[in-house]
C-alpha cells in the first residue's frame, strides 16, 4: 500500500483537483480520479495521450502536490540498464584500489555506486516521484525490464544483493503512442488517456500559463485551437502551443499590431509543420475573426 | 451467471461487466479485475460517474475502442438497449490455427504409403528441382543478413569496435593484482527483426497465390522468426506447415489448411481479428509486416483503415506488395488504398516473385514512405 501522507494528502479525487489546480494545473474529474486511484491502489499510473497535452506537466504537478522531488527517466531508443538502473563508477574503484596499496579495500562499497533513475527512487520511495517518460521510444526489452521493476520495487545487484524498496514508490509512466504497448505493462498500470481540453477549459488553461495574456485572449485563441484541431493535420497544435501562441500574439500586439493580424504573424509558434501551414494559410483569416467575435 | 461463492453479491455485478468485456475480445486479466473492484471501493461509489472512471482506469481499453467500451457500459449498468455492435459477433471472423493439424498429419503419413501417390510425390519434386533457377534457395540463404537488425539489450564480447567492458576489466584487474591487461571490449548485439507475411488467398488474388506461398516457405526456412498467415474470408496460420523442408509437402499440408481459397475478400475483418489474438499481434510488434494484396476491399474501407494503422504502431515497417503495382500505369487511386497510403512505409509491386524477393531482401535499406513517393507518381 502506499506510504501515510500521500493517502493523507490523497483524500479524494476533489481534494486531488484542487491541489492540482494549487499547484497551477487544471485536471478534469477523469484525471484527478485516475491519480486518487494510482495512489490509493499502490499502481503505476499510465498517460497516453497526443503530444503536448500536458502529460509531463501532470507528473510534475502529482509531484508537487505530494511535496516530493521528481526523478525523471527520459526514454529513447537503447535505453539500457546502465542508463536506468544503476552504474559501478569504475574510474573511481580503480583509484582506490591504488591508493589502498596493500590495505583491503571493499571496491563494492555505496561511493563507487551511482545511481540512476530507478535506483534512486527505490532508495527514497517516500521523498520522490519516479516520472518515466515517453515511455514509446524505448526498445521492447526495457520495456520488459521495466515490469520487472514495476511489479516488484527491486532490483539486484550482483555485487550487493538485492534493493527493495521501504514503502511503495509512486510512479507515473507517460507515452505517446507512437507504437502500441506491452499489453502486461498496461494492465499493471492505472490507465488514463489524456485528451485536448474543451474551448472553456483551454482558455483557462492559457490564463493560468501564460505571462499577462487579456481574458479575451485567452478566450479567442482557444476557440481557434478548437477550430484548427478540427482539420486534418499532419501535427495538431497542443495545449503548450496554444499558450505560446497566445504569450506570442500578445507580445506582438503590443508591438503595435493590430488584433487579428497579431494572430496571423504568430502562427509560426502554433503551428511547426510546411504542409499544415499551407493547408490553414487561406482559412486562417476567417478562423481567428471568427474566434475574436 | 457462475459466481464465487463467496463474492458478496453486490460486486457480482462488477465482476460480470469484466466478464461481458472479455466476450467482446477485450484482452482484461484477473488483477484488474481486482483493482476494478478495489477502485469501486475506494471512490465510495457515489455515482455512476465514479464506476465508469474506476473501469476506465483500471480496466484500461484502448482509446480506439473507447466508443465500443462505453456502449458496453451503458448497456450493462443503465439498462439501455444493447448496443448496435452486438450485431458484428455472427460474422466474426474466425480464426484458424495450425496447431489442430496433427490428424491431418497422420492422414498424409498414411496416404503416402501408397505407391500411386509416391510417385506423384516424384514428379513433384521434379518440377521443384526445376524451378530452383527461380532464385529462392537463394534468397533464402540471403534472408538472415538482409532482414533490417535491431540492437539487442544484451552485449557480446568483441576485439575490435566497442565500448570498454569496465565491468569484465576491473574483475580482471583484480584478478591480477592490479596489472593492467588490454582493455576489453564489448558491443551490443544486433538481431535480426521479425518477419511477418500476410498472404491475400481470395479470388482476385489466385495468380499470385501459389507462387507467394512458395516464396513464403523459402522465408519460412530461412529466416530465424518468421511466421505466415493467409487471409481471405478468414485468417489461417500456415507457418508450421511451412516448416517442412522439403516445399512441395509443405505447400501439400498448408493447402489443405486453408480453407478459403479463391473466396471473397474481407481484408479489414481478417486482419482486425489477428490484431485481436495477443500472441498474434505480439509478434508483430516490431517486426517487418509484409501484406501480399492487392488491397481490393468487398464494401466499406474503414475496418481496413483501423487494422492498417493498428498494424503501422506496433510493426517497425509496413509494406504493402500488390500484385497491381506491376503495371506503370498503377496509381493507388481506389478509396481503401487511398486512405492506408498514410500509414504505409512501402507500396511496392508484387506481380513477380523475382521482384518480391528483391524487395524482401532491400527491407534493411531505409527509403521514403509510400505517400511520398506515389504523391510524386501521380
Amino acid at each position: 500500500m502506499a506510504n501515510a501522507d500521500a493517502v493523507e494528502v490523497a483524500a479524494s479525487p476533489e481534494a486531488i483537483a484542487a491541489r492540482l489546480a494549487a499547484s497551477c494545473y487544471l485536471a478534469d474529474d477523469s484525471l484527478a480520479t485516475a491519480i486518487f486511484l494510482a495512489v490509493r491502489l499502490g499502481k503505476p499510473l499510465l498517460l497516453e495521450g497526443a503530444p503536448g497535452v500536458g502529460k509531463t506537466e501532470a507528473a510534475k504537478a502529482v509531484a508537487q502536490l505530494l511535496d516530493r522531488e521528481l526523478v525523471r527517466l527520459q526514454c529513447y531508443e537503447g535505453i539500457d540498464a546502465g542508463h536506468a538502473l544503476y552504474e559501478w563508477n569504475y574510474q573511481r574503484q580503480l583509484l582506490a584500489i591504488r591508493h589502498a596499496g596493500e590495505h583491503e579495500v571493499d571496491i563494492y562499497d555505496d561511493r563507487f555506486l551511482i545511481a540512476r533513475p530507478l535506483l534512486q527512487v527505490l532508495r527514497a520511495p517516500g521523498e520522490r516521484v519516479l516520472l518515466v517518460d515517453e515511455i514509446d521510444r524505448s526498445d521492447h526489452e526495457f520495456e520488459a525490464l521495466l515490469l520487472e521493476f514495476l511489479s516488484d520495487f527491486q532490483i539486484s545487484i550482483p555485487e550487493r544483493g538485492t534493493i527493495r524498496a521501504a514503502t511503495q514508490p509512486i510512479v507515473i509512466l507517460t507515452s505517446n503512442r507512437t507504437r502500441e504497448l506491452a499489453e502486461a505493462l498496461r494492465r499493471r498500470c492505472v490507465y488514463h488517456w489524456i485528451g485536448y481540453p474543451n474551448a472553456q477549459r483551454e482558455a483557462e488553461i492559457i490564463l493560468l500559463r501564460a505571462g499577462d495574456v487579456a481574458e479575451a485572449t485567452a478566450r479567442a485563441v482557444a476557440n481557434a485551437v478548437q477550430e484548427i484541431r478540427a482539420r486534418p493535420l499532419a501535427k495538431p497544435p497542443g495545449i503548450a502551443e496554444a499558450v505560446e501562441w497566445a504569450n506570442a500574439a500578445t507580445i506582438l500586439e503590443k508591438g503595435g499590431s493590430p488584433w487579428p493580424e497579431a494572430f496571423r504573424r504568430a502562427i509560426g509558434v502554433l503551428i511547426k509543420d510546411e504542409e499544415d501551414l499551407s493547408a490553414i494559410a487561406p482559412e486562417l483569416g476567417r478562423i481567428v475573426e471568427e474566434a475574436l467575435a | 451467471m457462475r459466481r464465487p461463492q463467496n463474492l458478496r453479491p453486490a460486486a457480482a455485478a462488477f465482476l460480470g461487466f469484466a466478464r461481458l468485456l472479455r466476450d467482446h475480445a477485450f484482452a482484461i486479466a484477473p488483477e484488474q479485475i481486482a483493482s476494478f473492484m478495489q477502485a469501486v471501493t475506494l471512490l465510495g461509489p457515489r455515482s455512476m460517474t465514479d464506476i465508469r472512471e474506476a473501469a476506465l482506469a483500471t480496466l484500461a481499453p484502448s482509446p480506439d475502442r473507447r466508443g465500443e467500451f462505453e456502449a458496453h457500459f451503458r448497456a450493462y449498468f443503465h439498462g439501455d438497449a444493447r448496443p448496435a455492435i452486438e450485431g458484428d459477433e455472427d460474422d466474426e471472423t474466425r480464426v484458424k490455427d495450425d496447431r489442430g493439424a496433427r490428424e491431418e498429419e497422420k492422414q498424409l503419413a498414411r496416404q503416402e504409403k501408397g505407391g500411386e501417390l509416391s510417385s506423384a510425390l516424384e514428379q513433384l519434386s521434379n518440377r521443384d528441382f526445376q524451378r530452383d533457377a527461380d532464385g529462392l534457395g537463394q534468397f533464402r540463404r540471403k534472408l538472415t543478413s538482409a532482414l533490417p537488425a535491431r540492437r539487442s539489450f544484451r552485449t557480446t564480447r568483441t576485439r575490435s569496435r566497442g565500448t570498454l567492458d569496465l565491468r569484465r576489466s576491473l574483475s580482471e584487474i583484480v584478478s591480477a593484482d592490479g596489472d593492467i591487461p588490454s582493455p576489453l571490449l564489448r558491443r551490443r548485439q544486433a538481431v535480426p527483426r521479425k518477419l511477418l507475411l500476410l498472404i491475400d488467398v481470395s479470388g482476385s488474388m489466385k495468380l499470385h497465390t501459389a507462387d507467394y506461398l512458395k516464396l513464403a516457405h523459402a522465408a519460412v526456412q530461412g529466416a530465424d522468426r518468421a511466421e505466415v498467415f493467409t487471409f481471405g474470408t478468414r485468417l489461417t496460420r500456415v507457418t508450421s506447415a511451412l516448416r517442412i523442408r522439403d516445399r512441395e509437402q509443405a505447400l501439400a499440408r498448408a493447402a489443405t489448411l486453408v480453407d478459403d481459397w479463391d473466396g471473397g475478400t474481407r481484408m479489414g475483418p481478417t486482419l482486425l481479428a489477428f490484431l485481436s489474438v495477443p500472441r498474434f499481434s505480439a509478434f508483430a510488434r516490431g517486426a517487418c509486416v509484409v501484406i501480399l494484396s492487392d488491397g481490393l476491399e468487398r464494401g466499406s474501407h474503414a475496418e481496413l483503415e483501423i487494422a492498417m494503422r493498428r498494424f503501422s504502431a506496433r510493426a517497425f515497417r509496413l509494406s504493402l506488395a500488390s500484385p497491381l503495382a506491376g503495371d506503370p500505369r498503377f496509381r493507388p487511386a481506389t478509396a481503401a488504398l487511398h486512405a492506408v497510403l498514410p500509414v504505409l512505409d512501402d507500396l511496392v509491386d508484387g506481380s513477380s516473385v523475382g521482384s518480391l524477393t528483391d524487395f524482401i531482401l532491400s527491407l534493411a535499406r531505409p527509403a521514403p514512405a509510400a505517400a511520398s513517393i506515389w504523391k510524386r507518381v501521380s
